[in-house]
């Protein structure tokens, strides 16, 4: 089997880019890292493909070489997948963003509230524990304030 | 009609209805119907399935008529039909008690038109999972269920839906994407994507590319069936959905990712060389996951901790690589499938009487409504593995297939399982003593218990002990049952025990002596094509 090196090469660009995206809070960024992961996937099945260039399908035995139509059928469908899912994790952006006003991933409150519960005076003593994490997100909405959920969970948060 | 013709149907039923429902919008009745009618049907055929398998043995469908390493075969050994038929009772279940929520209680819950459309979905994704042949299809099986199971964790769209289901969402795609991965690099060493002919053409490559892929398939699957350290999503995403929701998803979704890792481990790479790392992580997964649920102030929480803990007992019987272990394994899959979801069921059934799942907010609930109560331990003392429940019967096959191996590591595990066990049922009684014993929580104190989280953001009613009698006597008698149905189905696995236990043993020898591979190509393997 003959592999493309610039496919391969893509392919990993892709990945490497869709992994850091992905890793990212805001929530467009991770689907714009989950657009990438998938695109890669398919590149993928493309590379295993073999060399391309020649007709997937031909009608009765020619003796010709003939491109495997497996891997291409496989990467329709994971196209499709990635695609419906994209558009759901597009809307739930926009309801994210009409309910909250916010584009990132918050932590899990109830997560916050048992630890807190535990250790929420070591947290207050010691404020380096606190994770800053402002490198990665936009300068702060104006409407970007955390909810006054909880007043232990909101000092954690950075803003 | 032979036997072969009812395996596609327990595909195509549940999607046909769906598609059904769906036409049928906001006539809620008679969406309900067609529902609970599908998931009869579905179940009927799980039964006749599993009857003519143990009788007939493996049923291979050659869909199309295409032979079987070119087109796509649907394959029903004793473990997919065993998991079949539970998964069809479960479901049945759960959708009886959401359907007793929705008539007594409105649908702020479940939205009107699509709950029970995607419930079908998640349904038929489940079941394709489990009879597909090749893993491509159980690719697609795995993303019709993931893509119903978005739509259901987000029902309502409310905020606090919206964040966790987030979590669930992008962890779940990353899963995907590295199944996806892995059959693209099986298919690129292998040229084939039929799991028996992955099987038969896996000795041919060199041992190195073996493991990689070993290692690439069960990392995709460990995230699905929330292995540690892959297992952080769940205790965050599961509690927040709708107690039916989170009931099916715990019951249903994590074991899919176990029954695609028993398919692994037994079909596709049955070499030992993987089995101490199994060990370690099965483990890790049932201690590290006790420790969360014991630290919790939520019931939903608590037994979505008890979930990610109890899958390390699944894990440790495949990690053994003995047909002793995995035949504790499926017996052990069908009883945790059953409690699991009866518990999430009960804990829906005290959030409806309670007004909470926070452990803090209820108390004296045994005297208000002792239905609840009973519904509660009897599940409780079956996960915790209490003699004589199924639960004990489980583990002691588990701990009795591993210390014959004689394995250091299998001892550990063996320690680790029984200290698990004890921690589930300290776990598990604090919230009996706390929550239906002790006083109810005075109505004024709403204030004092605030530092106490909701997972929710829905206002909690008031839980006074006159509110809770009244809304103990107006719980829809429709859950109760879906609810008591679950619990019995659990002590019939007590009573059934012995015959079910021969047939996990009989369907873990099929899995053990290459039975898949030789039911799919009868006439011997197909020869090495030539690249």
């Amino acid at each position: 089997m003959t592999v493309s090196l610039v496919l391969v090469a893509v392919m990993a660009a892709l990945f490497a880019c869709g992994v850091y995206l992905i890793l990212e809070r805001s929530m467009t960024r991770v689907l714009l890292g989950i657009l990438l992961l998938g695109n890669a996937s398919n590149l993928l099945l493309l590379v295993v493909m073999g060399a391309p260039g020649v007709a997937p399908i031909v009608d009765g035995d020619t003796g010709e070489r003939v491109t495997d139509p497996l891997p291409q059928a496989l990467a329709l469908t994971a196209i499709v997948i990635t695609f419906s899912v994209s558009a759901f994790v597009l809307a739930l952006i926009y309801r994210s963003w009409r309910l909250a006003q916010r584009d990132e991933v918050d932590d899990d409150v109830a997560d916050l509230a048992v630890r807190t519960e535990r250790e929420g005076s070591e947290f207050a003593a010691a404020p380096d524990l606190i994770v800053d994490d402002s490198e990665f997100t936009e300068e702060p909405h104006p409407d970007d304030e955390p909810e006054p959920q909880s007043a232990p969970a909101g000092e954690e948060r950075s803003s | 009609m032979t036997l072969e013709s009812l395996v596609p149907l327990v595909v195509l039923v549940p999607l046909l209805a769906a598609a059904g429902v769906l036409a049928l919008g906001r006539r809620l009745r008679a969406q309900r119907l067609v529902t609970v009618i599908a998931l009869t049907l579905t179940l009927g055929i799980s039964v006749a399935l599993l009857i003519g398998v143990d009788a007939a043995g493996t049923l291979v469908v050659e869909v199309g008529g295409w032979q079987a390493p070119f087109g796509i075969v649907l394959v029903v050994d004793r473990l997919a039909a065993l998991l079949l038929v539970v998964s069809s009772v479960v479901l049945l279940a759960v959708l009886l008690f959401s359907v007793g929520q929705g008539l007594a209680y409105g649908d702020d819950e479940t939205p009107v038109t699509i709950y029970n459309p995607a419930y079908l979905i998640l349904a038929a994704g489940v079941f394709t999972a489990f009879i597909a042949g090749d893993l491509f299809n159980l690719y697609v099986g795995f993303e019709i269920l993931l893509v119903a199971s978005y739509v259901l964790i987000t029902l309502g769209g409310t905020e606090a839906r919206i964040r966790t289901g987030t979590t669930y969402i992008v962890v779940s795609l990353v899963s995907s994407f590295l199944f996806l991965a892995s059959i693209a690099m099986i298919y690129g060493a292998l040229g084939t994507v039929n799991l028996a002919h992955i099987a038969v053409r896996m000795a041919e490559i060199p041992a190195e590319t073996q493991t990689l892929l070993h290692v690439m398939l069960l990392i995709g699957f460990g995230i699905k069936a929330a292995v540690f350290p892959l297992s952080f999503w769940l205790p965050d995403s599961y509690p927040t959905a709708p107690a039916p929701v989170t009931a099916v998803f715990a019951g249903l979704l994590t074991k899919v990712g176990v029954y695609a890792i028993i398919r692994t481990e037994t079909l596709l790479f049955p070499s030992p060389e993987l089995n101490p790392a199994l060990l370690i992580v099965a483990i890790l997964t049932m201690v590290v996951g006790i420790l969360g649920a014991v630290a919790q102030t939520d019931i939903k929480r608590l037994l979505s901790f008890t979930l990610v803990s109890h899958i390390g007992f699944l894990i440790l019987g495949i990690g053994l690589g003995t047909i002793d272990g995995t035949a504790a394994t499926i017996y052990y899959v069908a009883h945790h499938i059953v409690v699991q979801t009866a518990l999430f069921l009960a804990a829906g059934l005290i959030e409806q009487v309670g007004g909470s799942t926070s452990i803090p907010r209820l108390g004296g609930l045994l005297a208000l409504a002792p239905s609840v109560g009973v519904l509660y331990l009897v599940a409780a003392l079956n996960l915790g593995g209490i003699p004589p429940f199924s639960g004990f019967l489980g583990k002691l096959g588990l701990f009795q297939a591993s210390i014959a191996t004689g394995d250091p590591l299998a001892f550990v595990a063996v320690g680790a399982g029984a200290l698990v066990s004890l921690l589930t049922l300290y776990a598990l009684m604090r919230v009996w003593s706390r929550v239906f014993w002790g006083t109810p929580p005075a109505p004024a104190d709403e204030e004092s218990t605030d530092a106490v989280e909701p997972t929710h953001d829905d206002v909690y009613p008031a839980t006074g002990a006159v509110a809770i009698a009244e809304r103990a006597r107006a719980i829809p008698r429709l859950m109760t049952t879906a609810t008591v149905g679950l619990v019995l189905a659990g002590i019939a696995l007590t009573v059934l025990a012995g015959p079910l236990y021969q047939y996990a043993e009989r369907a873990a020898l099929v899995l053990g002596e290459n039975g898949y591979v030789t039911a799919v190509f009868p006439e011997g393997t197909p020869e090495v094509l030539d690249d």
